[in-house]
């Protein structure tokens, strides 16, 4: 971490601000992550995940990709946000502190979970130690689009025929009959 | 900006994720941690992207929400017929097929 700090403030092209900035943001989304898995409470829960959800759209306005960061914005927490909270709701998911964090698997959990950062940390420092991302100008919708509607249109298609298949699904799972 | 910024609090973000879904028992929150996977896969794909200049990056992001919403959806219908039929979303109570 502090050879980051130190490739970070070596950085003289003075992106002083956007790199205080980033820090700020991503320290708050890694408090929030933590206390997503960690609180008792599911809404508590879900109202993180909204903090995480929207430091993410903001970290892809940092990367230049703000259709990206809108859709992030619209479907994350617009819709998904709003699903989980009608789950809570009709699975009536113990709104008060229960003992689903108080378990016999904490530890091993913590310690997977720190391995694999660990691993991770090593891997992306050893691969990409001072590769840097340039910014010019943010991606316009339309080039997004013209890919999405020339090179990538079979994927496209792919995902209309899933998005369909699951609203069926989902239809079919949860009547009652 | 450095890449490596943005991969290290991917991985942060997955780590978290992968400790979510180890630890917890209420299938509700074990989907928020799945959540939380995907979106740091997000950070990666766009990331990438930025780096080689390539709007590939971008459109992958996106098919990756609306599959994490179709899984939403898929998901919460799974627990809510969990709960249905056991009146309890404890992962722990689900081993049916335990041998």
């Amino acid at each position: 971490m502090s050879s980051l700090l130190a490739a970070v403030s070596a950085d003289a092209d003075l992106m002083v601000a956007q790199n205080v900035f980033f820090a700020l943001i991503s320290l708050v989304m890694v408090i929030a992550a933590v206390r997503v898995v960690t609180t008792g409470n599911v809404v508590h829960a879900a109202l993180w995940l909204v903090v995480v959800l929207a430091g993410v759209a903001v970290q892809f306005l940092f990367l230049g990709a703000e259709f990206v960061a809108v859709t992030q914005v619209l479907v994350y927490i617009g819709a998904v946000i709003v699903l989980f909270l009608f789950g809570v709701m009709l699975t009536k998911a113990s709104m008060g502190d229960d003992e689903s964090v108080v378990n016999e698997r904490r530890g091993m959990a913590g310690m997977v979970g720190l391995l694999l950062f660990a691993v991770m940390a090593i891997a992306l420092f050893d691969s990409f130690g001072d590769k840097r991302v340039v910014i010019d100008e943010p991606q316009s919708v339309n080039t997004v689009s013209d890919s999405i509607f020339s090179q990538y249109i079979v994927p496209f298609e792919a995902v209309s025929v899933l998005l369909l298949a699951a609203l069926i699904g989902a239809i079919v799972l949860a009547r009652k009959d | 900006m450095l890449l490596n910024q943005f991969l290290l609090l991917a991985a942060a973000l997955f780590c978290i994720g992968v400790y979510g879904v180890l630890v917890r028992r209420s299938a509700m929150l074990v989907l928020m941690s799945i959540e939380l996977i995907l979106n740091a896969v997000n950070i990666n794909l766009v990331a990438f992207g930025a780096l080689t200049d390539d709007v590939g990056g971008s459109v992958f992001a996106l098919f990756t929400i609306a599959v994490a919403a179709a899984e939403v959806g898929i998901g919460l219908a799974i627990v809510l017929l969990m709960y249905r039929n056991r009146r309890s979303i404890d992962l722990a109570q689900v081993d049916l097929l335990k041998g």
